[in-house]
């Protein structure tokens, strides 16, 4: 996709949520990539942007400014079974917007889709920060009463939940995370947001 | 008890001698290098723009209590006693007010090797925005 579209003034920019630049590694080295990939231990990207999962993807124009805002989408079809989400999609608009064959999202309605963050989120985003600090600092078992904080204020918030697990000796492939999975369906609260999903 | 305070802010953290955790404070000098506020007759303010405050309940003995600071400016500060750290979010309204502008707010992030990129450095191009986990 970036080699494909990067002569015609295109770059893709990825932004790991991760623990530390070791967790990325594989993934980064694996794909080698010629695009900035960037490691955010600190969760900055997630606040800046209010986003509550992984993945998610921004288009951003040639001046800096929003032209479709946060939207779920997968670079490939793998966990399509799992998300319901088709990247295909995505990229054929993408492509189209690369090239300046469709025009992306007009400005209203950008603002229409877009979730802006809560002062709950955000207080949250505060105890994740307090938690991470204490982790780091090697008080696991104090840091769990602020991770445990964080996902009361925000259940919904799957980078801070899902993206502390490791952290606190959870597996974010295992029962951990199939729990906030069955509660996410019971409350028909999204895990991923998608765009064709927001109300009209 | 006086102890060191470390408060976690604006992706940073910064500490102050002399606060006590059950209700951090800091003082107009600490308020004014590392927040970048400085209190006037009008309220709270950085520069130009003011946010009006109730001075009584922010001016204590130990300083200004970050707890009247913080809800001054619709900022979440969440404290662990224990540790004598606290942590002082973004205001929703600020995060918002920026995201409804539509201009993509900026970022500095590192690579693997650890130099450090921008966004605005792709100013020009299209930018595809992609945040990702292994987890």
């Amino acid at each position: 996709m970036y080699e494909e579209l990067a002569d015609e003034g295109f770059t893709v920019i990825t932004v790991g949520i991760e623990r530390s630049p070791e967790d990325a590694r594989p993934w980064i080295e694996k794909a080698s990539p010629q695009h900035p990939s960037l490691i955010d231990i600190e969760h900055l990207v997630p606040d800046l942007y209010g986003m509550i999962n992984v993945p998610t993807v921004v288009w951003i124009d040639e001046e800096g400014r929003i032209a479709r805002p946060n939207d779920a989408s997968f670079a490939s079809n793998r966990f399509k079974l799992l998300t319901g989400l088709d990247s295909k999609r995505h990229l054929r608009r993408l492509r189209a917007w690369v090239r300046g064959d469709a025009p992306a999202l007009t400005p209203s309605e950008v603002r229409k889709h877009q979730e802006l963050p809560t002062a709950v989120e955000q207080e949250a985003r505060a105890e994740f920060t307090l938690a991470w600090w204490l982790s780091r600092e090697g008080h696991d078992e104090d840091a769990e009463r602020h991770y445990e904080r964080a996902g009361e204020l925000a259940p919904h918030d799957i980078t801070i939940r899902r993206g502390s697990m490791r952290t606190r000796g959870l597996n974010p492939m295992g029962f951990a995370f199939l729990k906030i999975a069955i509660k996410s369906a019971l409350t028909r609260t999204p895990l991923y947001r998608r765009i064709e999903d927001s109300p009209a | 008890m006086s102890a060191t305070l470390t408060l976690l802010h604006d992706g940073r953290s910064d500490e102050f001698a002399g606060a006590d955790p059950a209700r951090p404070a800091i003082s107009p000098e600490d308020l004014e290098v590392a927040l970048g506020w400085e209190l006037q007759p009008e309220g709270l303010c950085q520069g130009p723009m003011c946010v009006p405050v109730d001075q009584d309940a922010l001016v204590g003995d130990g300083g200004l209590d970050l707890g009247v600071f913080a809800d001054a400016l619709q900022r979440p500060l969440v404290t662990d006693e224990k540790h004598d750290v606290a942590a002082l979010g973004a205001s929703h309204h600020d995060r918002g007010e920026a995201l409804a502008s539509l201009q993509a707010p900026d970022f500095t992030l590192p690579d693997l090797d650890g130099n450090p990129h921008s966004l605005s450095d792709q100013r020009g191009k299209k930018v595809l925005l992609v945040a990702y986990a292994s987890w």
